[in-house]
């Protein structure tokens, strides 16, 4: 199969969320798949969905447009971006009048979408494509006694009308399945489908800081070595805004944030200067040196 | 006549009755058919108030403001002001939870945009979309990336990004007019 897509970045991972973005290139280039950067891409439009429904479409149609001009399929790393493109490339197929009011918008720009172009979180590439199989030939280091908590947060699997079946929005397991891959424990708890409160942040940031703190809050009780995400939103919210979390409702939670991208990198043997760890804002320091003890090399 | 069953409410400057009663002669009949007109809102008139909506809804847990069937009952009630004018629609986290969940099909999360893109017309919005939409009709991005950053990239084994204009204007016409001239047209 030929695995070659363009790399859809999107706004917060080239400037927030850089350590994501280096291991998702390290892991591709470690699996084969080929990540090509685009450089006319722009923002997807989800955060204009508020304000403008047309206005959002058209930005994530241009995008679409973009890929599909160089025959590609696109990869996203934001849950925002992918259910921004996916639902545009979804909906503009299924709803003919949506493409024609589109295209004529693209027209300003000198653009025309004729889709479909398809959209995946390069997680569901791994799933999909490189398969629990082929990830697990690769580990070298399982990360064996770490107890991580996936966070699936809420785009990554929802609209689900626009997935394709990908994986259960009320019982997910694809972000578990791959920690286990890893050779860490996915630890169940009862909050792992609750959002991470980041959008709410434009509107209300005390309530947005609440519904991330209600999660952090049950992890610290079960005493996990990480919460594991797949967005960089999420990602910013749980590990930027954590020690204001902290100051805001006087609580202790020291919860380090790990893309899931980074914990098979970890697996697959990368170093941590790699993966990025030292930009992240919880130390993740202690729970490596735990590794480094605790670690075996497979074979 | 009430917007909503439940019994508890949130403390405001009205009294617990006075905000408990709905006006009738304040009402819009037409409020519900234009919601139903916007895109999202099509399918609000199956909702039969069941709750599944608001129970499982994240915001809803710390922030009695919002109340997704609350909200809904109010657009059917044709309570017009009242929910254009509040800035609770705003917040709305879009997790979709409701929408994954109802047993009629309505698209919860889709009306709630529906009801932020009419309340933004109104003016009623938070000022980062402002900053946003700003941003994206010059940038193209909610980060633009400068000289610093691409150095930083480096640093990281990371390819620079092209810094080129990417203004999106021309596709956010009606946007930066509903946001006044003062944000898009200077």
């Amino acid at each position: 199969m030929n695995k070659r897509y363009a790399l859809f970045l999107g706004c917060t991972i080239p400037a927030r969320a850089r350590s994501y973005e280096m291991s998702v290139r390290a892991l591709a280039s470690r699996l084969g798949i080929e990540l090509v950067d685009l450089d006319d891409f722009t923002c997807c439009g989800f955060p204009m969905a508020a304000a403008h429904y047309w206005v959002s479409q058209a930005l994530a149609a241009r995008n679409l447009t973009i890929a599909e001009k160089r025959g590609l399929d696109i990869c996203t790393l934001c849950s925002s971006c992918t259910s921004s493109l996916t639902e545009a490339s979804h909906f503009l197929e299924e709803r003919p009048h949506e493409k024609k009011e589109i295209n004529q918008r693209l027209a300003k720009v000198g653009m025309e979408y004729r889709g479909p172009v398809k959209v995946k979180h390069f997680v569901r590439i791994l799933w999909e494509e490189i398969g629990v199989e082929g990830l697990r030939e690769n580990v070298v280091r399982p990360l064996k006694g770490l107890r991580l908590a996936a966070h699936y947060g809420c785009h990554f699997l929802k609209p689900s009308e626009v997935y394709g079946g990908f994986d259960s929005v009320e019982d997910p397991k694809v972000i578990d399945e791959l920690i286990r891959v890893a050779g860490a424990d996915p630890v169940d708890y009862s909050l792992k489908k609750q959002c991470c409160g980041g959008s709410v942040l434009v509107a209300d940031e005390r309530t947005a800081l609440a519904i991330a703190a209600d999660k952090l809050s049950e992890l610290k009780a079960l005493d996990v070595d990480a919460v594991v995400v797949v967005c960089p939103f999420c990602g910013v919210m749980f590990d930027s805004q954590q020690k204001k979390m902290e100051k805001t409702f006087e609580q202790t939670y020291e919860i380090p944030v790990l893309y899931l991208t980074q914990v098979l990198g970890l697996a697959m043997g990368m170093g941590e200067k790699e993966l990025g760890f030292s930009m992240h804002a919880v130390k993740v320091k202690a729970l490596l040196e735990r590794l480094g003890e605790g670690g075996e090399a497979k074979g | 006549m009430t917007a909503d069953g439940d019994m508890e409410m949130e403390e405001g400057a009205m009294s617990r009755e006075e905000e408990k009663i709905v006006e009738e002669e304040t009402l819009d009949p037409l409020f519900a058919q234009e919601v139903a007109r916007e895109p999202g809102g099509e399918g609000i008139r199956a909702c039969f108030a069941c709750g599944t909506c608001t129970a499982g809804c994240p915001v809803r847990r710390f922030n009695e403001k919002f109340n997704p069937r609350r909200v809904i009952r109010m657009v059917l009630l044709g309570m017009r002001d009242e929910v254009l004018r509040d800035p609770f629609v705003w917040m709305c986290a879009t997790c979709f939870t409701c929408q994954e969940r109802c047993p009629q099909g309505v698209r919860i999360s889709d009306l709630m945009r529906a009801l932020k893109n009419m309340a933004l017309r109104r003016g009623n919005l938070p000022e980062g979309i402002v900053v946003q939409s700003k941003l994206l009709s010059e940038k193209g991005t909610l980060y633009p990336l400068d000289e610093f950053d691409n150095k930083k990239r480096q640093k990281a084994g990371l390819p620079p990004l092209e810094q080129g204009e990417k203004s999106l204007a021309p596709l956010m016409e009606e946007l930066l007019e509903a946001l006044g001239p003062k944000d898009g047209k200077d």
